[in-house]
């Protein structure tokens, strides 16, 4: 259980954030060009930050930092189906079918 | 086709914005119903969607206050999962840049990524559109994505209370960043950024305060950029923006 104050932090401090990141250009910058050198970072933000969240809490997934095979193989399937179909919710639906059949079959 | 008024500007905004509703409303539903399991009220979910709205970036605060990693670190990883809204800001301040500061001040609150992909590809596409047409398109994209984004945060927090216990909900994150991340794997230098990050997170998970998802997300940004420049293999950048 998370605890609540900080929770409101989070939200507002995201809210917050957020905001200034929209507003930064529209409503401070004007119409200045940005560094390529800047732009081409900012292209790889999320694709960097997502998987480096999600690694260790799939590689991690079972009880005492060992790899949960039911976990791996619905990462590894959700990962796959993505890829193949660039449906994001293609993606969900085969990774939770693999989740919840494996839990029911490996127990 | 011109536009002749400002009011044909926006419900052609409407028109356009509308297919995105099946893009938003499952992840608002998936939002709403995770952050009810991890114990957030149903007032706590729809304060978090109207606050924000940025889908990867609730995810990924909701993940890490679960983890219970520090705040400031919380704050850091999901701003730098919604660092993109930056980068769009910029590429529509020539179009709007020139409107009533608390029309961009509303913009820039409303500025996600179907109000920014759509908007843009129109105001390329349509030199002729006033900067009042423009706000007026740019604002109904966004009319039916928020309408659903807040109702589906709602609906999936109502859903989430209703589940039953001992659902293995706890990996339904990790399912829903995978999904997310599969289809951003579109030329070499994304693969390399996510490859170098994955592989940095993992040798650094010991160091405190979560702090090594900073590192590996510093890690597979470096290797992107430094393979783009390499292989020259990303399409949306022209080599004459390069400065070299």
């Amino acid at each position: 259980m998370m605890d609540k104050d900080t929770l409101w932090i989070v939200i507002f401090g995201l809210g917050i954030g957020s905001f200034l990141l929209r507003f930064a250009f529209l409503g401070f910058v004007g119409d200045r060009p940005l560094p390529a050198w800047l732009v081409r970072h900012l292209r790889y933000t999320a694709v960097a930050i997502l998987p480096a969240l999600v690694a260790p809490l799939v590689v991690y997934s079972g009880e005492g930092g060992t790899t949960d095979p039911t976990r791996l193989g619905a990462a590894v399937v959700t990962l796959g189906v993505g890829i193949w179909t660039r449906n994001v919710f293609a993606a969900i639906g085969a990774g939770a079918a693999t989740l919840f059949l494996l839990v029911y079959i490996l127990g | 086709m011109p536009f002749t008024t400002t009011k044909s500007a926006f419900w052609a905004g409407v028109r356009d914005g509308a297919p995105f509703i099946f893009v938003a409303g499952p992840f608002a539903l998936l939002f709403g119903v995770i952050a009810t399991e991890a114990g957030l009220s149903i007032f706590e979910v729809i304060s978090f969607s109207v606050v924000v709205i940025a889908g990867a970036a609730q995810f990924t605060a909701l993940q890490l206050m679960q983890d219970e990693a520090p705040t400031v670190i919380v704050l850091l990883s999901a701003l730098a999962v919604n660092l993109r809204v930056a980068m769009y800001s910029a590429a529509l301040t020539p179009y709007l840049g020139r409107a009533p500061l608390w029309q961009r001040a509303f913009a820039a609150y409303l500025l996600v990524d179907q109000s920014y992909a759509l908007s843009h590809a129109k105001f390329e596409a349509d030199a002729s559109m006033s900067i009042p047409q423009r706000m007026a398109y740019y604002f109904g994209t966004c009319l039916l994505v928020l309408i659903v984004w807040f109702g589906c945060s709602y609906a999936g927090a109502a859903i989430g209370t209703a589940l039953p216990v001992g659902l293995p909900i706890d990996f339904a994150l990790p399912i829903a960043f995978l999904s997310m991340v599969a289809p951003m794997m579109r030329t070499l230098p994304h693969l390399i950024a996510a490859g170098v990050a994955v592989v940095v997170a993992l040798l650094a998970v010991s160091i405190p305060y979560s702090l090594g998802l900073i590192v590996a997300g510093m890690a597979g940004m470096i290797a992107g950029a430094q393979a783009e420049v390499w292989l020259r293999a990303d399409p949306m950048l022209p080599v004459d923006e390069d400065p070299q």
